[in-house]
């Protein structure tokens, strides 16, 4: 089974990333947006296991997260899902959570099931540098990747954090919560040149990607574009008739990163 | 393990966006608490705008009529905004001032928070923004009318339960969406390190006072201490000074909402389990994934999911108990104070109360009984009203 950090080696080693939220708005259309999105260029995909208050969210994800639990989804039944997923296709997977989904199940059990249906890896917003160690120490035990956040206003915490990071580095490119952004404002090269500088790991970025146009320049900069509000705004507008239409923008967004 | 901890609970746990502020706020709080002159400022604001220190006042009615225990109220329903809320507000206020800082934002429950916040920084010259939750800016429409005249801009959260956890979900956000310019006066004794020792250390001067006045008045330590928790900052306010005392009890009473075997509660330490929300591990009311619950309390700043993080040390070391009051008890100790005592306590407070009034009849006359009332009530008379089946509205 291939790794996160494989996901950063096709041609020209830049990685399209996109996020769903597990159950929005069902896991049947979960697992089918899986399948489209890896047959449509995605290198690797991030899923959301949706949380009751999820405070790093803009509006757009808080929704998605919001209308899942109250179609019933689990995180059993999100596990379910990926084994299932596991049968068809072999992208690399992260989960993207926050600490209490994880804390509550139990840690251990949490990332030893995760890399048992065959997840390469963990993001959690709301556990930074200083909070990772619990965490870590499991991820690390079972071999799966606690992914590292770097934000703008990280500064010199940002080698800190990339010394000891896993998988890949996620740059948060703006300040605030998730959400699509009309342009991204932070020098992002300086950031990846920090990290680098550090260690050699790859970086995507994420927050405010909306078009192919900034996937672009952001996967220039960095090894990756990590996009999300945008996925799930098609994905609210279309609902179960989403699938065909995030196939056709992930397409479009993977096709640019992969030529950037 | 990270910085800020009681015992397991405490810590950090926040978007990395969020930790230099943090980090800055720690390292400026450590700089001030010590600093002669940021006290000595502090000090003129709790006692010339606050109307600090408040009484520490004899109920005579009420332990007559109990029989029991001596009782004495911690009159911070006689603080200036008519709450605990101000000791803490003018701390952080200041503290925000100090650190250059030009905006202040804050999450409310009842609003009592939310018109210190306003008041303060309408009096320091500092530009604020409230959060509170649709469902609070409903019943508690008159609070949010006083915080836009004192200058305040008031966002309606609309978001999960639209109550206080949702407010402080939201102010989280606009944090992280402006941080140089701004601090988040946060309201309770929770959040992130440091927040919940800097609103404890602000509040802490209620002990102090307490200490002072009763050795004042019966040259002796109080048998127990009697406060309300929602996040718990009148409470551990009222604690501190008394943790070293082992032969001081001290009790908080959270808010059973209709019951702590139903699914209308909000009393975290009787029915949650230990968990990450917040900023912080401690005690939550949620599910068995993890998912919080939406909690229930008649008392709109007694409705959060959460509890402090020193509250749940304080908890699994036995060192303070935390009992539940039901809505119905406190509505009855509402309105047996007001009429009893002619003090009409928040519906916070009143939980407080309440417990007062079920221990204080099984206690010796030579017992001593130190209730803090938190708030005063008038913000909550329409509401009481309504429980009672009148058509009042504010």
């Amino acid at each position: 089974m291939a790794g996160v950090t494989d996901a950063f080696k096709n041609k020209n080693g830049k990685a399209f990333i996109p996020f769903i939220t597990s159950g929005y708005p069902s896991l049947d259309i979960t697992e089918q947006l899986v399948y489209a999105m890896a047959d449509a260029g995605a290198d690797l995909i991030e899923l959301g296991i949706p949380f009751s208050d999820p405070t790093a969210e803009g509006p757009v994800i808080q929704e998605a997260n919001t209308k899942a639990l109250e179609g019933g989804v689990t995180t059993d039944k999100i596990f379910e899902m990926v084994k299932r997923i596991r049968k068809n296709c072999d992208i690399p997977m992260v989960f993207m959570t926050y600490a209490n989904v994880v804390f509550h199940y139990g840690t251990e059990k949490f990332v030893k099931i995760s890399k048992e249906i065959g997840m390469q890896g963990l993001i959690l917003p709301d556990v930074p540098f200083e909070e990772k160690e619990e965490f870590s120490t499991y991820t690390r035990k079972y071999g799966i990747d606690l992914i590292s956040l770097i934000a703008p206003t990280s500064h010199d915490r940002i080698r800190t954090i990339a010394k000891d990071a896993d998988g890949f580095v996620y740059c948060v490119s703006s300040l605030g919560v998730t959400g699509t952004r009309s342009k991204i404002t932070t020098d992002i090269g300086a950031m990846v040149k920090l990290v680098k500088e550090a260690k050699d790991i790859p970086c995507a970025v994420g927050f405010g990607i909306s078009n192919p146009q900034t996937a672009a320049d952001m996967a220039k900069k960095s090894d990756g574009a990590i996009v999300g509000s945008a996925i799930i705004k098609i994905i609210t507008k279309y609902g179960n008739d989403c699938v065909p239409k995030v196939r056709e923008f992930v397409k479009e967004m993977a096709d640019a990163v992969h030529s950037a | 393990m990270s910085k800020g901890r009681f015992g397991i609970h405490g810590g950090q746990y926040i978007p990395e966006t969020l930790m230099n502020a943090v980090i800055e706020l720690d390292e400026a709080y450590r700089h001030y608490k010590d600093d002669p002159e940021f006290n000595r400022e502090l000090t003129d604001l709790y006692n010339d705008y606050a109307n600090r220190p408040s009484l520490l006042y004899y109920a005579k009615n009420m332990t007559e009529d109990l029989g029991g225990a001596k009782i004495y109220l911690k009159r911070e329903d006689l603080n200036h905004t008519g709450a605990h809320k101000i000791n803490n507000a003018l701390g952080q206020c200041l503290l925000a001032k100090k650190m250059g800082k030009t905006r202040v934002i804050a999450e409310t429950g009842a609003g009592q928070h939310g018109v210190a916040t306003a008041t303060v920084a309408a009096y320091l010259g500092l530009e604020c923004e409230i959060f509170m939750g649709k469902v609070d800016t409903e019943r508690q429409a008159l609070n949010v009318y006083r915080m836009k005249l004192l200058g305040a801009k008031v966002h309606q959260v609309e978001s999960g339960t639209g109550t206080l956890k949702d407010a402080v979900s939201e102010a989280m956000r606009e944090w992280t969406n402006r941080i140089s310019d701004t601090h988040y006066v946060i309201g309770s004794c929770m959040g992130p390190h440091p927040f919940p020792t800097i609103v404890r250390d602000f509040q802490a001067v209620i002990s102090r006072e307490i200490k002072q006045q009763i050795m004042e008045k019966e040259g002796r330590l109080p048998d127990a201490v009697i406060a309300c928790v929602g996040g718990g900052s009148n409470a551990i306010g009222s604690f501190y000074h008394f943790i070293d005392d082992k032969n001081v009890k001290l009790i908080g009473c959270e808010a059973a909402g209709r019951g702590i075997d139903t699914e209308k509660t909000a009393a975290t330490i009787n029915t949650g389990s230990l968990g990450i929300f917040h900023g912080m591990k401690s005690y939550f009311c949620q599910d068995k994934y993890g998912q919080i619950a939406p909690v229930y309390s008649i008392s709109a700043g007694l409705d959060y999911p959460g509890i402090g993080p020193e509250h749940a040390y304080l908890h699994d070391i036995g060192r303070a108990d935390y009992v539940a009051i039901t809505d119905d008890e406190a509505v009855d100790a509402f309105e047996y104070l007001s009429k009893v005592e002619g003090v009409i306590p928040a519906i916070e407070s009143a939980h407080a109360v309440a417990y007062a009034m079920k221990i204080a009849p099984k206690m010796s006359k030579d017992k001593i009984i130190v209730v803090t009332l938190s708030g005063r009530g008038d913000k909550d008379v329409a509401a009481i009203a309504r429980y009672r089946g009148e058509k009042l509205y504010d």
